[in-house]
């Protein structure tokens, strides 16, 4: 058999990026990871994602596949062992379905509320606490939204770990907390001591500076 | 056994007009319920909560929103014709492909239909830089998904009818047949195909609809210059 090579494109602080770390993973699979720098971005990066010139980047045996998601769907479709799609189709629908859902609206409200002030902030919040809600509907009782183990729609939520480090980093603590989102809290906490997920999260402390970096300025009035 | 299933669509909209081609192209029986999306029934913000939006599949009682996820539902449901690749890697080029289309090439032509001065001409030169790599990707086939129509024709299909529609509203040239001759003959093509042919809104009603929002937008975007 053909012996496999896999690279992936990523940086240390992006979830989209980790996300493919945590896919690869729980399939086991050896890959090559290449660190890029966004401000300087390598000839190979440009060359194997020419049309959005993003990470990440998956690279088997020197083919290129981009989009955090279609890479996921890439892995699961060519490592079939420990799935990470369910088998049942609409099932699987529902996972792709709030996996949108969370890049499409949970990101860009995310990114909104780091930035935003004052009375603009506590819309924002708001309105990321509805969507939050609505993604509890979808766990329900389940340990993971992949229900006993991760599933697709686990490793897309990763995001939500990277809204709490920028609430703690900010001194904020009311936009997920156990009291307000008992559900979606539990859920992380789970999240965070699962082993994978564990090695797939950028270390906290270089984390949290970065955040406090980028989005200082903004510390919501109380 | 019974299958029920039911598309919930607007006359208009191309986004459940994605629907009703793949439907028809594997021959699945449903009915559809129009919408009069300035007046949304009760069933369908029932079965679209979220976004409580046009196309929702509903398959035997249970409701699927969302285009993307309902052609894959439909593929991976009815595996006659099917309109994904079965290789992985043709699956993820076929998937960032369509990604691409809504994402970056939607956009951009959409943007240079509805804005005006120094946005539209912004607009006009990212959609030709889209356009580029979609011609590029037709790599001489016949369609996207190649002899026949697959996923990503079906997701790029409104720009078959609809480009024509804004370029005769706006006297603008967005698809040059010199600049992208695949992308051309590939609009004439689609749009001649007897499922997309026979399954696609009156052209005349479409000029009207569009170009009341072209209005409304002029009239907003002045009303709130200085």
């Amino acid at each position: 058999m053909a012996e496999e090579e896999v690279k992936l494109f990523g940086t240390w602080a992006s979830p989209v990026s980790r996300r493919i770390e945590v896919a690869l993973k729980l399939k086991g699979v050896q890959y090559e990871y290449i660190e890029e720098d966004l401000t300087n971005k390598s000839p190979a990066l440009l060359n194997y994602n020419p049309v959005n010139k993003q990470i990440p980047v998956l690279v088997h045996n020197g083919k290129p596949v981009a989009e955090s998601l279609v890479i996921i769907e890439y892995i699961d479709e060519t490592w079939k062992h420990n799935p990470i799609l369910p088998a049942d189709p609409y099932e699987r629908a529902m996972a792709r379905f709030w996996a949108k859902y969370i890049d499409e609206k949970f990101w860009p409200a995310a990114m909104k509320i780091v930035v935003a002030k004052g009375e603009e902030q506590k819309g924002e919040i708001d309105e990321i606490q509805q969507q939050m809600k609505n993604l509890e509907g979808e766990l329900k009782e389940k340990k993971f939204f992949g229900g006993e183990s991760l599933g697709f729609l686990d490793i897309a939520a990763n995001i939500i770990i990277w809204l709490v480090v920028a609430q703690e980093a900010l001194g904020m603590d009311q936009i997920l907390n156990e009291e307000k989102l008992p559900v979606l809290y539990g859920w992380l906490q789970r999240l965070l001591d699962d082993a994978v997920i564990k090695e797939c999260v950028p270390p906290k402390d270089r984390h949290l500076d970065l955040c406090k970096v980028k989005f200082g300025s903004s510390i919501a009035s109380k | 056994m019974g299958e029920e299933v039911k598309l919930f669509r607007s006359w208009s909209s191309p986004f459940a007009l994605r629907i009703v081609w793949a439907l028809e192209i594997k021959g699945i029986e449903y009915e559809a319920v129009f919408e009069d999306l300035s007046n949304k029934s009760p069933l369908l913000l029932q079965y679209n909560p979220v976004h409580k939006k046009v196309p929702i599949l509903v398959h035997n009682g249970r409701p699927i929103a969302e285009s993307f996820v309902i052609l894959e539902y439909i593929d991976e449901t009815w595996k006659q014709v099917p309109l994904l690749p079965e290789d992985p890697y043709e699956r993820a080029m076929a998937r960032f492909w369509a990604k691409f289309c809504d994402d970056k090439v939607l956009t951009s032509i959409w943007s240079a239909f509805i804005k005006q001065g120094k946005e539209q001409e912004e607009a006009l030169v990212a959609a030709a830089e889209n356009l580029k790599f979609l011609e590029k990707e037709m790599k001489g086939k016949k369609f996207f998904g190649g002899e026949r129509i697959g996923y990503v024709d079906i997701v790029l299909g409104w720009l078959a009818n609809l480009v024509s529609i804004f370029e005769e509203i706006v006297g603008l040239k967005i698809v040059d047949e010199g600049k992208f001759p695949l992308l051309y003959s590939w609009m004439q093509d689609f749009a001649e195909a007897p499922i997309i042919r026979d399954n696609c809104p009156p052209r005349d009603k479409m000029i009207v609809k569009f170009q009341a929002l072209l209005d409304a937008a002029i009239a907003s975007s002045s009303s709130s210059s200085k």
